[in-house]
Protein backbone atom coordinates (compact mmCIF):
# COMPACT_ATOMS: atom_id res chain seq x y z
CA UNK A 1 0.00 0.00 0.00
CA UNK A 2 1.12 3.51 -1.10
CA UNK A 3 2.15 5.94 1.66
CA UNK A 4 -0.69 8.67 0.70
CA UNK A 5 -3.60 5.32 0.42
CA UNK A 6 -2.61 4.39 4.09
CA UNK A 7 -2.76 8.32 5.40
CA UNK A 8 -5.65 8.77 3.60
CA UNK A 9 -7.54 6.27 5.54
CA UNK A 10 -5.75 6.85 9.34
CA UNK A 11 -9.30 8.45 10.96
CA UNK A 12 -11.02 5.24 9.30
CA UNK A 13 -8.21 3.11 10.42
CA UNK A 14 -7.32 4.76 13.82
CA UNK A 15 -10.85 5.46 14.80
CA UNK A 16 -13.15 3.89 13.06
CA UNK A 17 -14.62 6.86 11.26
CA UNK A 18 -17.20 5.76 9.23
CA UNK A 19 -20.35 7.68 8.04
CA UNK A 20 -24.09 8.22 9.10
CA UNK A 21 -26.94 8.59 6.63
CA UNK A 22 -28.73 11.71 8.70
CA UNK A 23 -32.05 10.63 7.01
CA UNK A 24 -31.89 6.87 8.00
CA UNK A 25 -29.68 6.70 10.11
CA UNK A 26 -27.78 3.67 9.33
CA UNK A 27 -24.55 3.73 9.89
CA UNK A 28 -21.14 2.73 6.98
CA UNK A 29 -17.88 1.36 7.98
CA UNK A 30 -15.94 1.73 5.70
CA UNK A 31 -17.45 4.81 5.11
CA UNK A 32 -19.63 5.33 2.20
CA UNK A 33 -20.25 8.28 -0.30
CA UNK A 34 -23.96 7.50 -1.10
CA UNK A 35 -26.82 5.82 0.90
CA UNK A 36 -27.85 3.41 -0.90
CA UNK A 37 -31.32 3.61 0.37
CA UNK A 38 -32.20 7.04 0.62
CA UNK A 39 -30.12 8.07 -2.45
CA UNK A 40 -30.06 11.75 -3.47
CA UNK A 41 -32.09 12.54 -0.22
CA UNK A 42 -29.61 10.46 1.99
CA UNK A 43 -27.31 13.00 4.34
CA UNK A 44 -24.00 11.27 5.28
CA UNK A 45 -21.64 12.91 7.60
CA UNK A 46 -18.75 11.10 9.13
CA UNK A 47 -19.80 9.06 12.29
CA UNK A 48 -17.17 7.54 15.04
CA UNK A 49 -17.88 4.12 15.87
CA UNK A 50 -18.18 2.66 19.33
CA UNK A 51 -15.47 -0.48 18.49
CA UNK A 52 -17.95 -2.73 20.23
CA UNK A 53 -19.23 -5.67 18.58
CA UNK A 54 -19.59 -9.26 18.42
CA UNK A 55 -18.19 -12.08 16.61
CA UNK A 56 -19.96 -12.93 13.59
CA UNK A 57 -18.45 -15.44 12.07
CA UNK A 58 -14.80 -16.43 11.93
CA UNK A 59 -11.71 -18.96 10.85
CA UNK A 60 -8.31 -19.46 11.72
CA UNK A 61 -5.67 -19.04 9.54
CA UNK A 62 -2.65 -21.34 8.66
CA UNK A 63 -1.23 -20.04 5.84
CA UNK A 64 -1.17 -16.31 5.41
CA UNK A 65 0.48 -13.21 2.63
CA UNK A 66 4.06 -12.86 3.96
CA UNK A 67 3.44 -9.59 6.12
CA UNK A 68 1.30 -11.96 8.31
CA UNK A 69 3.62 -15.38 8.50
CA UNK A 70 4.64 -14.41 12.14
CA UNK A 71 1.60 -14.29 13.73
CA UNK A 72 0.66 -17.93 11.88
CA UNK A 73 -1.97 -19.19 12.93
CA UNK A 74 -3.82 -16.71 13.47
CA UNK A 75 -7.71 -15.78 13.80
CA UNK A 76 -9.14 -13.75 11.19
CA UNK A 77 -13.00 -12.83 11.85
CA UNK A 78 -16.21 -10.63 10.62
CA UNK A 79 -17.54 -8.42 13.79
CA UNK A 80 -20.66 -7.35 14.06
CA UNK A 81 -20.20 -3.69 15.34
CA UNK A 82 -23.05 -2.71 17.85
CA UNK A 83 -23.69 0.36 15.42
CA UNK A 84 -24.50 -2.01 12.76
CA UNK A 85 -20.92 -2.56 10.09
CA UNK A 86 -19.48 -5.74 9.80
CA UNK A 87 -16.09 -5.29 9.87
CA UNK A 88 -13.06 -8.01 9.19
CA UNK A 89 -10.57 -7.85 11.34
CA UNK A 90 -7.87 -9.89 13.23
CA UNK A 91 -8.64 -11.30 16.96
CA UNK A 92 -5.13 -10.05 18.70
CA UNK A 93 -4.33 -11.75 22.08
CA UNK A 94 -5.53 -15.42 21.60
CA UNK A 95 -5.61 -18.85 19.77
CA UNK A 96 -8.38 -20.27 17.47
CA UNK A 97 -10.10 -22.58 20.35
CA UNK A 98 -10.70 -19.35 22.75
CA UNK A 99 -13.33 -18.05 20.15
CA UNK A 100 -16.75 -18.65 19.36
CA UNK A 101 -19.46 -17.13 17.30
CA UNK A 102 -21.05 -14.61 19.43
CA UNK A 103 -18.55 -13.36 21.67
CA UNK A 104 -18.31 -9.78 22.49
CA UNK A 105 -15.37 -8.27 20.94
CA UNK A 106 -13.89 -4.58 21.55
CA UNK A 107 -11.57 -3.16 18.70
CA UNK A 108 -7.95 -2.56 20.03
CA UNK A 109 -5.29 -0.77 18.37
CA UNK A 110 -2.24 -2.62 17.13
CA UNK A 111 0.35 -3.06 14.49
CA UNK A 112 -1.26 -4.26 11.05
CA UNK A 113 2.05 -4.59 8.79
CA UNK A 114 5.17 -2.33 7.77
CA UNK A 115 6.40 -1.78 4.92
CA UNK A 116 9.88 -3.64 5.26
CA UNK A 117 12.79 -2.21 7.76
CA UNK A 118 12.61 1.22 5.68
CA UNK A 119 8.89 2.18 5.36
CA UNK A 120 6.02 3.40 7.19
CA UNK A 121 4.51 1.71 10.01
CA UNK A 122 0.54 0.77 9.57
CA UNK A 123 -1.07 0.93 12.63
CA UNK A 124 -5.25 -0.08 12.72
CA UNK A 125 -8.22 -2.11 14.34
CA UNK A 126 -7.70 -5.69 15.39
CA UNK A 127 -10.69 -7.25 17.30
CA UNK A 128 -10.13 -8.36 21.14
CA UNK A 129 -11.87 -10.96 23.22
CA UNK A 130 -13.60 -8.92 26.27
CA UNK A 131 -11.89 -10.21 29.17
CA UNK A 132 -12.17 -9.34 32.44
CA UNK A 133 -9.06 -7.93 32.17
CA UNK A 134 -8.67 -4.86 29.34
CA UNK A 135 -12.89 -4.53 29.46
CA UNK A 136 -14.22 -1.51 28.37
CA UNK A 137 -14.75 0.14 24.81
CA UNK A 138 -12.69 2.29 22.53
CA UNK B 1 0.56 24.27 43.08
CA UNK B 2 -2.59 24.01 41.43
CA UNK B 3 -2.24 20.89 39.18
CA UNK B 4 -3.31 17.03 39.71
CA UNK B 5 -3.82 14.16 37.75
CA UNK B 6 -7.15 13.90 36.61
CA UNK B 7 -6.94 10.41 35.19
CA UNK B 8 -4.66 7.63 34.83
CA UNK B 9 -4.46 4.45 32.93
CA UNK B 10 -1.79 1.64 32.75
CA UNK B 11 -1.50 -1.49 30.13
CA UNK B 12 0.88 -4.02 30.49
CA UNK B 13 0.46 -6.72 27.38
CA UNK B 14 -0.41 -10.38 27.99
CA UNK B 15 2.78 -12.43 27.38
CA UNK B 16 5.14 -13.33 30.36
CA UNK B 17 8.85 -14.96 30.13
CA UNK B 18 9.65 -16.32 32.86
CA UNK B 19 13.55 -15.78 34.55
CA UNK B 20 14.01 -19.66 34.59
CA UNK B 21 13.00 -20.12 31.24
CA UNK B 22 16.23 -17.32 30.34
CA UNK B 23 18.16 -18.71 32.48
CA UNK B 24 17.67 -22.57 31.09
CA UNK B 25 18.80 -20.56 27.89
CA UNK B 26 22.07 -19.33 28.62
CA UNK B 27 23.24 -22.24 31.83
CA UNK B 28 22.62 -20.09 34.35
CA UNK B 29 21.31 -21.30 38.28
CA UNK B 30 17.36 -20.46 37.82
CA UNK B 31 16.70 -19.93 41.35
CA UNK B 32 19.88 -17.92 42.03
CA UNK B 33 19.30 -15.55 38.97
CA UNK B 34 15.80 -14.61 40.30
CA UNK B 35 17.04 -14.47 43.68
CA UNK B 36 19.90 -12.03 42.51
CA UNK B 37 17.39 -10.17 40.32
CA UNK B 38 14.14 -10.17 42.75
CA UNK B 39 12.20 -10.51 39.47
CA UNK B 40 9.82 -13.95 38.56
CA UNK B 41 8.89 -13.03 35.21
CA UNK B 42 9.00 -10.20 32.73
CA UNK B 43 6.09 -8.88 30.08
CA UNK B 44 6.69 -9.11 26.83
CA UNK B 45 4.98 -7.49 23.68
CA UNK B 46 2.93 -9.60 21.62
CA UNK B 47 4.18 -9.17 18.10
CA UNK B 48 1.67 -6.74 16.94
CA UNK B 49 2.24 -4.45 19.73
CA UNK B 50 5.11 -1.40 20.46
CA UNK B 51 5.47 1.70 22.01
CA UNK B 52 2.56 3.34 19.74
CA UNK B 53 0.11 0.78 20.77
CA UNK B 54 1.13 0.45 24.40
CA UNK B 55 0.82 3.92 24.78
CA UNK B 56 -2.75 4.09 22.91
CA UNK B 57 -4.14 2.00 25.43
CA UNK B 58 -2.63 3.29 28.62
CA UNK B 59 -4.22 6.63 27.43
CA UNK B 60 -7.60 5.80 26.25
CA UNK B 61 -7.43 4.00 29.91
CA UNK B 62 -6.46 7.77 31.21
CA UNK B 63 -9.19 9.28 29.32
CA UNK B 64 -12.11 6.96 30.27
CA UNK B 65 -10.92 7.86 34.15
CA UNK B 66 -10.81 11.44 33.30
CA UNK B 67 -14.37 11.72 31.77
CA UNK B 68 -12.82 14.44 29.20
CA UNK B 69 -13.40 14.95 25.77
CA UNK B 70 -10.05 13.93 23.77
CA UNK B 71 -10.06 17.29 21.84
CA UNK B 72 -9.23 19.37 24.90
CA UNK B 73 -6.10 17.46 25.47
CA UNK B 74 -3.78 20.37 24.17
CA UNK B 75 -0.09 18.00 24.55
CA UNK B 76 0.50 14.54 24.18
CA UNK B 77 4.42 13.71 25.43
CA UNK B 78 4.81 9.78 25.23
CA UNK B 79 8.54 9.06 26.69
CA UNK B 80 9.99 6.00 25.95
CA UNK B 81 13.14 4.67 24.92
CA UNK B 82 11.90 2.28 22.27
CA UNK B 83 10.00 4.46 20.03
CA UNK B 84 9.51 3.00 16.18
CA UNK B 85 10.52 5.67 14.38
CA UNK B 86 13.91 6.68 14.77
CA UNK B 87 12.29 10.18 13.20
CA UNK B 88 8.61 10.53 12.73
CA UNK B 89 6.75 10.50 16.05
CA UNK B 90 5.40 8.54 18.53
CA UNK B 91 3.15 11.09 19.90
CA UNK B 92 1.61 11.62 16.86
CA UNK B 93 0.23 8.57 16.04
CA UNK B 94 -0.78 8.25 19.95
CA UNK B 95 -2.80 11.49 19.84
CA UNK B 96 -4.56 10.94 16.45
CA UNK B 97 -5.77 7.31 17.34
CA UNK B 98 -7.13 8.64 21.05
CA UNK B 99 -8.99 11.86 19.03
CA UNK B 100 -7.01 14.37 20.62
CA UNK B 101 -5.30 16.12 16.89
CA UNK B 102 -5.23 18.55 15.63
CA UNK B 103 -5.33 21.30 17.90
CA UNK B 104 -2.78 20.69 20.25
CA UNK B 105 1.27 20.18 20.34
CA UNK B 106 2.80 16.56 20.76
CA UNK B 107 6.27 15.64 20.94
CA UNK B 108 8.46 12.39 21.85
CA UNK B 109 10.50 12.29 24.74
CA UNK B 110 13.85 10.35 25.57
CA UNK B 111 15.80 10.12 28.99
CA UNK B 112 16.45 6.55 29.29
CA UNK B 113 13.74 5.37 32.05
CA UNK B 114 12.57 9.08 33.16
CA UNK B 115 11.00 10.00 29.84
CA UNK B 116 7.63 10.01 31.15
CA UNK B 117 8.04 11.43 34.49
CA UNK B 118 9.55 13.98 32.38
CA UNK B 119 6.77 14.44 30.21
CA UNK B 120 4.48 14.63 33.27
CA UNK B 121 6.70 17.79 34.51
CA UNK B 122 6.10 19.54 31.36
CA UNK B 123 2.47 18.83 31.06
CA UNK B 124 2.46 20.51 34.61
CA UNK B 125 4.33 23.73 33.73
CA UNK B 126 1.70 24.35 30.94
CA UNK B 127 -1.28 23.42 32.83
CA UNK B 128 -0.36 25.86 35.38
CA UNK B 129 1.16 28.62 32.75
CA UNK B 130 -2.49 28.34 31.54
CA UNK B 131 -1.40 27.33 28.14
CA UNK B 132 -3.24 24.16 27.82
CA UNK B 133 -6.50 22.68 29.72
CA UNK B 134 -4.97 19.45 29.77
CA UNK B 135 -2.15 17.72 28.66
CA UNK B 136 -1.32 13.52 28.25
CA UNK B 137 2.44 12.46 29.86
CA UNK B 138 2.82 8.74 28.68
CA UNK B 139 6.20 6.39 29.62
CA UNK B 140 5.44 3.33 27.86
CA UNK B 141 8.58 1.00 26.18
CA UNK B 142 9.28 -2.22 24.64
CA UNK B 143 12.58 -2.91 26.49
CA UNK B 144 15.78 -3.90 24.64
CA UNK B 145 18.41 -5.81 25.34
CA UNK B 146 21.12 -8.10 24.00
CA UNK B 147 20.55 -11.47 24.15
CA UNK B 148 22.59 -12.87 27.09
CA UNK B 149 23.21 -9.76 28.30
CA UNK B 150 21.97 -9.48 32.51
CA UNK B 151 19.24 -6.68 31.40
CA UNK B 152 17.28 -9.20 29.72
CA UNK B 153 16.22 -11.29 32.74
CA UNK B 154 14.20 -7.82 32.91
CA UNK B 155 14.18 -5.73 30.27
CA UNK B 156 10.19 -5.81 30.10
CA UNK B 157 7.50 -4.15 28.26
CA UNK B 158 4.30 -1.85 29.66
CA UNK B 159 3.22 1.90 29.92
CA UNK B 160 1.42 4.36 31.88
CA UNK B 161 -0.46 7.45 31.12
CA UNK B 162 -1.29 10.41 33.27
CA UNK B 163 -4.07 13.40 32.14
CA UNK B 164 -3.05 16.42 34.08
CA UNK B 165 -5.15 19.42 34.69
CA UNK B 166 -5.67 21.80 36.65
CA UNK B 167 -6.69 20.58 40.07
CA UNK B 168 -10.69 20.79 41.00
CA UNK B 169 -12.81 18.11 42.36
CA UNK B 170 -13.00 16.19 39.14
CA UNK B 171 -9.06 15.50 40.25
CA UNK B 172 -7.72 11.60 41.54
CA UNK B 173 -4.38 13.80 43.27
CA UNK B 174 -3.37 17.05 43.58
CA UNK B 175 0.47 17.24 42.57
CA UNK B 176 2.26 18.93 45.43
CA UNK B 177 5.49 19.80 44.30
CA UNK B 178 8.10 17.78 41.97
CA UNK B 179 11.74 18.10 42.48
CA UNK B 180 14.37 16.79 40.10
CA UNK B 181 17.79 15.63 40.36
CA UNK B 182 20.21 15.45 37.44
CA UNK B 183 23.93 14.77 36.41
CA UNK B 184 26.02 13.66 33.57
CA UNK B 185 26.94 9.49 34.57
CA UNK B 186 27.46 7.44 31.83
CA UNK B 187 25.98 4.46 33.49
CA UNK B 188 23.72 2.90 30.65
CA UNK B 189 23.35 4.06 26.74
CA UNK B 190 23.00 3.63 23.06
CA UNK B 191 24.38 4.46 20.59
CA UNK B 192 22.88 5.67 17.45
CA UNK B 193 21.93 2.39 15.11
CA UNK B 194 22.86 0.30 17.41
CA UNK B 195 19.80 -2.32 18.67
CA UNK B 196 21.17 -2.75 22.05
CA UNK B 197 21.70 -0.48 24.64
CA UNK B 198 24.95 -0.94 26.80
CA UNK B 199 25.73 -0.19 30.26
CA UNK B 200 28.49 -0.09 32.94
CA UNK B 201 28.00 -3.23 34.88
CA UNK B 202 27.94 -2.46 38.50
CA UNK B 203 28.54 1.34 37.92
CA UNK B 204 24.92 1.36 36.97
CA UNK B 205 23.55 0.65 41.16
CA UNK B 206 25.83 3.24 43.32
CA UNK B 207 27.06 6.24 40.86
CA UNK B 208 23.90 5.67 39.13
CA UNK B 209 20.33 4.24 40.40
CA UNK B 210 20.98 4.99 44.40
CA UNK B 211 22.82 8.42 44.36
CA UNK B 212 19.82 9.94 41.52
CA UNK B 213 17.04 8.62 43.01
CA UNK B 214 17.86 8.72 47.15
CA UNK B 215 18.86 12.62 46.12
CA UNK B 216 15.43 13.44 44.19
CA UNK B 217 13.30 11.78 46.90
CA UNK B 218 15.78 13.57 49.91
CA UNK B 219 15.57 16.66 48.07
CA UNK B 220 11.64 16.58 47.71
CA UNK B 221 11.20 15.68 51.08
CA UNK B 222 13.45 18.37 52.52
CA UNK B 223 11.72 21.08 49.69
CA UNK B 224 8.15 20.68 52.04
CA UNK B 225 9.35 19.93 55.46
CA UNK B 226 8.53 16.12 55.30
CA UNK B 227 9.73 12.77 56.52
CA UNK B 228 9.04 8.92 55.07
CA UNK B 229 6.78 9.02 57.81
CA UNK B 230 3.89 11.22 56.22
CA UNK B 231 4.09 9.33 53.33
CA UNK B 232 1.23 6.32 53.21
CA UNK B 233 2.56 5.24 50.05
CA UNK B 234 6.06 5.33 47.65
CA UNK B 235 7.30 4.23 44.62
CA UNK B 236 10.46 4.20 42.75
CA UNK B 237 11.90 3.27 39.56
CA UNK B 238 12.81 -0.51 39.10
CA UNK B 239 14.98 -1.76 37.48
CA UNK B 240 14.61 -4.87 38.91
CA UNK B 241 13.05 -6.07 42.58
CA UNK B 242 16.22 -4.89 44.53
CA UNK B 243 16.91 -1.77 44.11
CA UNK B 244 13.53 -0.26 45.20
CA UNK B 245 13.28 -1.82 47.85
CA UNK B 246 17.19 -1.05 49.14
CA UNK B 247 16.52 2.70 48.76
CA UNK B 248 13.65 2.40 50.16
CA UNK B 249 15.29 1.00 53.30
CA UNK B 250 17.82 3.84 52.88
CA UNK B 251 15.67 6.54 52.96
CA UNK B 252 13.77 4.92 56.02
CA UNK B 253 10.24 4.04 54.15
CA UNK B 254 8.88 0.54 55.14
CA UNK B 255 7.69 -2.70 52.83
CA UNK B 256 4.73 -2.00 53.67
CA UNK B 257 4.58 1.64 51.97
CA UNK B 258 6.31 0.42 48.69
CA UNK B 259 4.13 -3.42 48.39
CA UNK B 260 1.50 -1.35 46.45
CA UNK B 261 3.31 -0.22 44.01
CA UNK B 262 6.71 -2.71 43.60
CA UNK B 263 5.75 -4.15 40.42
CA UNK B 264 9.06 -5.78 39.06
CA UNK B 265 9.29 -9.25 40.32
CA UNK B 266 5.93 -9.88 38.37
CA UNK B 267 6.57 -7.87 35.00
CA UNK B 268 10.08 -7.35 34.92
CA UNK B 269 11.54 -3.52 34.18
CA UNK B 270 9.26 -1.27 32.09
CA UNK B 271 11.74 1.06 31.76
CA UNK B 272 9.52 4.47 31.19
CA UNK B 273 6.73 3.26 32.00
CA UNK B 274 8.13 1.14 35.38
CA UNK B 275 7.56 4.15 38.14
CA UNK B 276 4.36 5.32 36.49
CA UNK B 277 3.02 1.81 36.41
CA UNK B 278 3.88 1.57 40.05
CA UNK B 279 1.74 4.72 40.40
CA UNK B 280 -1.10 3.19 38.91
CA UNK B 281 -1.04 0.42 40.67
CA UNK B 282 -0.96 2.82 44.20
CA UNK B 283 -3.84 4.67 42.88
CA UNK B 284 -5.82 1.85 42.50
CA UNK B 285 -5.85 1.34 45.47
CA UNK B 286 -5.30 4.28 47.30
CA UNK B 287 -7.47 6.78 49.67
CA UNK B 288 -8.49 10.11 49.64
CA UNK B 289 -5.74 12.10 51.57
CA UNK B 290 -3.28 10.23 51.40
CA UNK B 291 0.24 11.36 50.33
CA UNK B 292 2.05 9.21 47.90
CA UNK B 293 6.10 9.47 47.11
CA UNK B 294 6.60 8.57 42.98
CA UNK B 295 10.78 8.92 42.34
CA UNK B 296 11.72 8.54 38.60
CA UNK B 297 15.00 6.99 37.70
CA UNK B 298 16.86 7.15 33.90
CA UNK B 299 20.25 6.89 33.27
CA UNK B 300 22.02 9.17 31.90
CA UNK B 301 21.49 10.11 34.59
CA UNK B 302 18.19 12.05 37.00
CA UNK B 303 15.60 11.18 39.35
CA UNK B 304 12.38 13.50 39.29
CA UNK B 305 10.30 12.82 42.70
CA UNK B 306 6.70 13.91 43.05
CA UNK B 307 5.24 14.16 46.09
CA UNK B 308 0.41 13.37 45.42
CA UNK B 309 -2.43 13.87 47.45
CA UNK B 310 -4.76 11.39 46.78
CA UNK B 311 -8.16 13.45 46.26
CA UNK B 312 -11.85 12.74 46.21
CA UNK B 313 -12.21 11.82 42.63
CA UNK B 314 -10.67 8.77 43.05
CA UNK B 315 -13.61 7.19 44.31
CA UNK B 316 -15.51 7.96 41.19
CA UNK B 317 -12.62 7.49 38.63
CA UNK B 318 -10.67 4.05 39.75
CA UNK B 319 -12.97 1.61 38.24
CA UNK B 320 -13.69 3.16 34.85
CA UNK B 321 -10.44 1.15 33.12
CA UNK B 322 -8.57 -1.97 33.76
CA UNK B 323 -6.63 -1.87 37.42
CA UNK B 324 -2.84 -2.78 36.86
CA UNK B 325 -4.01 -6.23 39.12
CA UNK B 326 -6.41 -6.92 36.30
CA UNK B 327 -3.41 -6.96 34.02
CA UNK B 328 -1.14 -8.24 35.78
CA UNK B 329 -3.35 -11.68 36.42
CA UNK B 330 -4.33 -11.82 33.03
CA UNK B 331 -1.24 -13.59 31.19
CA UNK B 332 -0.21 -16.43 29.17
CA UNK B 333 3.37 -18.04 29.58
CA UNK B 334 5.52 -17.93 26.26
CA UNK B 335 9.21 -20.12 25.88
CA UNK B 336 12.33 -18.36 24.83
CA UNK B 337 11.82 -19.11 21.56
CA UNK B 338 8.63 -17.70 21.39
CA UNK B 339 10.04 -14.46 22.81
CA UNK B 340 12.48 -14.50 20.15
CA UNK B 341 10.23 -14.26 17.45
CA UNK B 342 7.91 -11.59 19.08
CA UNK B 343 10.93 -9.41 19.60
CA UNK B 344 12.02 -9.73 16.32
CA UNK B 345 15.68 -11.36 17.65
CA UNK B 346 15.56 -14.01 14.36
CA UNK B 347 18.10 -13.68 11.97
CA UNK B 348 16.74 -14.82 8.56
Amino acid sequence: MHVPRFWREIPNRYTLVGTRCGHCNKVFFPPRAICPRCRRVGQLEPFRLSGRGRIHSFTTVYSGPRDFKDQLPYVLAIVELEEGPRVMAQVTDCNGEEVKIGDEVEMVFRRIKEEGEEGIIHYGFKARLVRKAGAGGS
Amino acid sequence: MEVGIVGYGAYIPRYRLRVEEIARMWGADPQQTKRSFGVEEKAVAGPDEDTVTISVEAAKNALRRGGVDPSLVGAVYVGSESHPYAVKPTATIVAEAVGATPEMTAADFEFACKAGTAGIQACMGMVEAGMIKYGMAIGADTAQSSPGDPLEYAAAAGGAAFLVGKLDREAVASIEATYSYTTDTPDFWRREMRPYPRHGGRFTGRPGYFKHTLSAAQGLMRKLGLTPRDFDHAVFHQPNGRFPVEVASELGFSMSQIRAGLLSPKIGNTYSGAAMLGLAAILDGAKEGERILAVSYGSGAGSDAFSLIVREGIERKRDLAPKVSDYLEDKVYIDYATYCKFTRKLVR
